[in-house]
């Protein structure tokens, strides 16, 4: 992998520098190295399909990245990449962030450099609010929290829930937009279970042997995806809470593709709430997978960080087109308000009040699939969902004081 | 306080919870403990040890009986090569210089599996009579955790009979105590703690195998679990693997019980637990007084 | 760990300087000429790379929590896993002020955050320093991970891992600006503090107090005997060196204009512990050299090879362990022994 990664950055500069085509510099911030490195494999890939695939799109420019290790989540390494990257390279756009703390440290920066910066990740609901140039094609925690919230009352008839999170930003973003959403529609959140951090993967038992006793009808799960996942599938299945009754939901980073097979059947029947998951049906996705196996292997599949890199580059590419190449930041992010694209998630548009991502949310049941593999069968679907806590400016997310 | 939880559930839960940290902490026991080496590269010799095992299982298709010894003797052969050429250079250097050389240590085996391996995470996939759920007659719990408290038992009952009641057990022990006089015994010490670090080091490898169903496996295994390990060790005792075995069950059934009925405390308990046992017992609690 | 050596200057022709001990004590702290050379190299770096003033930044501030470190183990001998604790206390300090808008003033916040530093030195001091080695260690780790949990759980103050974004920092003297592109104002600045600290930290380690702690470091039972008050002196030195730590981790919440949990992470602890075994430890210089080798090579080879650039740190942190005793400064000083000192005598 990491030759064919050498390979592709070789082969990105040598077309950069030989070509006549205007050169636009995009540079990446991701974590190559850390517990989010495979996120940001993942996310490599994304953006590097995304060119292979639009090579039409990207004419008469060429784009070439330039890739930075934004390191442990200090915020820190990251801005001095960032910096760098700025005042050094001269970039066109910046792309990237897996962390929340690396987008937030960075806004400053974002702010004085004036150049288009697209947030593939990073999931805190305001950071959008930080800098004028930031556009996200990601996601907050409240897109899928929200809705899941609605859709556990609605669709689950779920009356009672208890809540278990990771006991950082994203799992209280996670709690408050699940709690919003399940309350408003008849719902009762009846205990919220801070389940250790996100770095190390702790034992999930004590705290789900607590939700079990507590007899909900749904164990809303948020924890980062990856280890902390397959643990939490393991564990539910483990402590026989099905037999017990209780339905296991989360938000897809519990799901996560690259992660689903190794959960095994314990997460038969675990359902869901995202903007993406690798078995969605629409000819994007179909198009977007066959490459992607056919590229990185037929055991490898897309995750909904592979997207956010593939719609980031998308939206670069458009502002690259519509400003002419010139990326001037102020010229680069407005060409993208209001910006439509037909995503391998589904149509996507980029709101232009809070340059943040509007997107259909799926609710998805993981099934056994006929080839004996775990596969996430869509059964309900709301459209064009915003990031409600900037919608109802709730806490951090009201404009600053 | 939450009605209807049973105690057996809890005291399982507390008992499996403390052998995992157990068996990932054993080898550390024997090569920090015994030895005295500042080996912060424990965590690394557990990792390589868990991707040899989950990679047999998952690529080549052995048994996960056949893995985990083929964890422990990649993990043990390994190790002699780095004692041979790099920890025996600094038995006798001070403490800093062997955090050096553990932690550059550290900082290639996570390089070298990030290259070699990838980035990703390694599931582990058990045999399928280890998954679910077994009936104990008095309660149903998770088999694999039962399986983990049995396997670590043997562990520490086989350690301890090997240590107490073997020649080269003796032997340890008369070195740990006094090097000199050993070696004016006519104990090869070199080959001794070459043997020792080995095991130690298979044992490392074989708890990174055993854990993985809990921690995970991946890169930064190394560094993330280090706390852990250290925590065990000094609580424990250096010099001390039974008491090691006992402060992980200790620590990991009152973090187990705490978490249980006050979650909203989080992650602070295994360090209060670790300050106050340390400050009630600055030798751990099965170390020997300070010489 | 062994004493200092120092090499022997030229014999001078005063009357009871004959005893080899005399001289070294004589001697030992007068400056030397080659101590200016970090300092030009500092200010001559800012007028050659402006393009990487924000790396240099990083890299004083680093300089400085690792001059911090050498006070506590290097001379004192204390083993601690845990100084992020007053790094963290420190930005916390600057950061909590500057974000609720109390404070914002740079100078003045530095000393409040070697204040709280200091504070928090002194409560854990006396109450961790009756115990040593792995124990120790153990407690300092601990301590540093309570405090990053009590973080953590007023994330409604501290923002826990998502940090306290974009703080407002005054200009230094009322004019000159933080700008987050161009770091100059941040480099001299913290150029500046550090100098200063440095200077503190030099002349308190060869005082009478920096000699008696090098005493407890060797011997601490002769230093009871002697009717030193170790417990005492032990306490006064690891508040100092978290209040130095404070101010590093001040200077690193203003610099960056942000603070989040890492400031207080067992990362940042052990990475600026190897920096100073790296440089070596006990030897005040060993800190710059450490900090700069350790932070350029991870610097420059992240950029070279994002994926896989601790390979090369690894491969440099294993060769120092193996090949030299006392890191990179003791290091130099055989190889300067062995090649001009005998080509001299030849």
């Amino acid at each position: 992998m990491s030759k064919r990664l050498i390979a592709a950055v070789a082969a990105l500069s040598i077309s950069g520098s030989a070509a006549l085509a205007q050169e636009i510099k995009v540079g990446v911030v991701l974590p190559y190295t850390g517990i989010g490195a495979e996120f940001a494999r993942q996310m490599d890939r994304g953006m590097e399909l995304y060119l292979k695939l639009n090579a039409d799109q990207v004419k008469p420019y060429t784009i070439t990245l330039i890739k930075r290790d934004s390191k442990a989540p200090s915020g820190a390494e990251a801005k001095v990449a960032v910096q760098e990257l700025l005042t050094q390279d001269k970039v066109d756009a910046l792309a990237g962030w897996v962390y929340s703390p690396d987008a937030i440290a960075s806004a400053p920066l974002i702010t004085a450099g004036k150049k288009l910066a697209v947030i593939m990740n990073a999931g805190t609901a305001f950071i959008t609010n930080l800098a004028p140039d930031f556009v996200r094609t990601s996601f907050s925690m409240w897109h899928a929290g929200y809705a899941l919230g609605v859709a556990s009352a609605k669709t689950l008839h779920a009356k009672t829930a208890v809540v278990a999170y990771s006991d950082f930003p994203p799992g209280k973003d996670s709690l408050d937009a699940f709690k919003a959403g399940f309350e408003a529609n008849g719902g009762k959140v009846i205990d919220a279970i801070p389940a250790g951090g996100p770095g190390a993967v702790p034992d999930f038992t004590p705290f789900f042997q607590r939700a079990k006793d507590e007899k909900p009808d749904v164990l809303f799960v948020f924890v980062p995806a990856g280890d902390h996942a397959v643990a939490v599938a393991k564990t539910y299945g483990a402590l026989g809470m099905r037999a017990a009754g209780i339905k296991l939901i989360g938000p897809g980073d519990i799901t996560q593709d690259i992660k689903l097979q190794a959960m095994g059947d314990a997460a038969i029947g675990l359902i869901t709430m995202h903007h993406y998951n690798a078995d969605l049906d629409n000819p994007q996705n179909k198009r977007f997978v066959a490459a992607w196996r056919k590229d990185y292997g037929a055991d490898s599949t897309p995750d909904f960080t592979a997207v956010g890199a593939y719609d980031g580059m998308a939206a670069i590419v458009h502002a690259v087109q519509a400003t002419k190449g010139k990326m001037d930041g102020d010229a680069a992010v407005k060409s993208l308000l209001g910006w439509k694209f037909d995503s391998p998630q589904g149509p996507i548009t980029i709101d232009p009040e809070t340059r943040d991502i509007v997107m259909n949310e799926y609710l998805a049941e993981v099934v056994k699939g006929p080839d004996g593999k775990l596969h996430q069968k869509v059964i309900g679907q709301i459209d064009r969902v915003k990031d409600e806590c900037k919608a109802q400016a709730i806490g951090p997310c009201a404009p600053k004081k | 306080m939450i009605a209807g939880i049973d105690v057996a559930s809890i005291l399982l839960g507390g008992i499996a919870a403390g052998t995992v940290l157990f068996i990932v902490s054993v080898g550390l026991s024997v090569t920090m403990g015994l030895m005295g080496f500042i080996n912060l590269a424990h965590g690394a010799f557990a990792m390589f040890g868990g991707y040899i095992i989950v990679l047999a299982m998952n690529r080549a298709h052995f048994g996960f009986t056949v893995a985990l010894a083929l964890g422990f003797a990649a993990t043990a052969a390994l190790s002699v090569v780095l004692e041979q050429f790099l920890y025996r250079r600094l038995y006798r250097a001070g403490e800093l210089d062997q955090v050096l050389l553990t932690i550059g240590l550290i900082f290639i085996f996570m390089a070298a599996l990030t290259i070699v391996v990838g980035p990703q995470s390694q599931p582990l996939q058990l045999p399928p009579e280890l998954g679910g759920q077994i009936n104990l007659g008095f309660t149903q719990y998770r088999t694999y955790s039962v399986f983990l408290i049995v396997v670590g038992f043997f562990v520490v009952a086989g350690i301890w009979l090997a240590f107490e009641r073997t020649r080269i057990g003796a032997q340890i022990r008369a070195t740990v105590d006094n090097r000199r006089m050993a070696e004016s015994l006519g104990i090869n010490v070199d080959r001794l703690f070459t043997i020792t670090f080995a095991f130690g080091s298979g044992m490392a490898g074989l708890g990174g195998g055993l854990g993985a169903e809990f921690l995970g496996l991946d890169p930064q295994y190394a560094l993330k679990y280090l706390v852990y390990f250290l925590i065990a060790v000094s609580v424990g005792g250096l010099g001390s693997v039974v008491g090691v075995y006992y402060a992980s069950l200790l620590l990991g059934a009152l973090d187990f019980v705490l978490k249980l009925y006050l979650p909203k405390g989080g992650t602070i308990f295994i360090y209060v637990l670790t300050i106050l046992l340390l400050l009630w017992r600055p030798q751990g609690l099965f170390g020997r007084k300070a010489t | 760990m062994s004493t200092e050596a120092v090499p022997l200057p030229p014999v001078a022709a005063t009357p009871g300087l004959d005893q080899p001990a005399a001289r070294v004590l004589m001697w030992r702290h007068h400056l030397r000429w080659w101590e200016a050379l970090p300092w030009l190299a500092a200010v001559a770096f800012y007028f050659i790379f402006p393009d990487y003033l924000g790396f240099a930044t990083a890299l004083l501030v680093t300089i400085l929590f690792a001059l911090s470190l050498d006070l506590a183990l290097g001379y004192a001998g204390i083993i601690t896993l845990g100084h992020a604790a007053f790094f963290g206390a420190g930005a916390y300090t600057v950061g909590l002020l500057a974000f609720h808008g109390i404070w914002t003033e740079p100078i003045t916040s530095l000393a409040l955050a070697a204040l709280a530093a200091a504070v928090i030195g002194f409560a854990s001091g006396v109450v961790l320093l009756r115990t040593q080695g792995l124990t120790l260690l153990m407690l300092t780790l601990c301590t540093m991970a309570l405090l990053q949990e009590a973080a953590n759980m007023a994330h409604d103050y501290t923002g826990g891992f998502d940090g306290l974004p974009s703080l407002d920092i005054a200009p230094l003297f009322g004019f000159f600006e933080f700008n987050p592109l161009y770091a100059d104002t941040q480099y001299l600045y913290t150029l500046a503090i550090l100098l200063v600290c440095f200077i503190f930290i030099r002349t308190l380690v060869y005082s009478p107090f920096g000699q008696s702690l090098t005493g407890i470091r060797e011997n601490p039972l002769r230093m009871h005997a002697v009717g030193a008050p170790v417990r005492r002196r032990l306490i006064i030195c690891y508040t100092i060196s978290g209040a130095i730590a404070g101010v590093a981790g001040g200077l690193w919440a203003q610099t960056n204009a942000y603070v989040n949990l890492s400031a207080l992470d067992l990362d940042r602890a052990a990475t600026v512990l190897i920096i100073l075994i790296l440089g070596g430890y006990g030897r005040l210089y060993g800190a710059f050299v450490g900090a700069a080798a350790y932070l350029a090579l991870e610097h420059f080879l992240a950029r070279i090879y994002p994926t896989a650039w601790q390979l090369g740190l690894g491969l440099l942190l294993v060769i120092v362990a193996l090949y030299a005793r006392n890191g990179l400064l003791g290091l130099g000083e055989v190889l300067w022994q062995r090649y001009f000192v005998r080509r001299a005598a030849t």
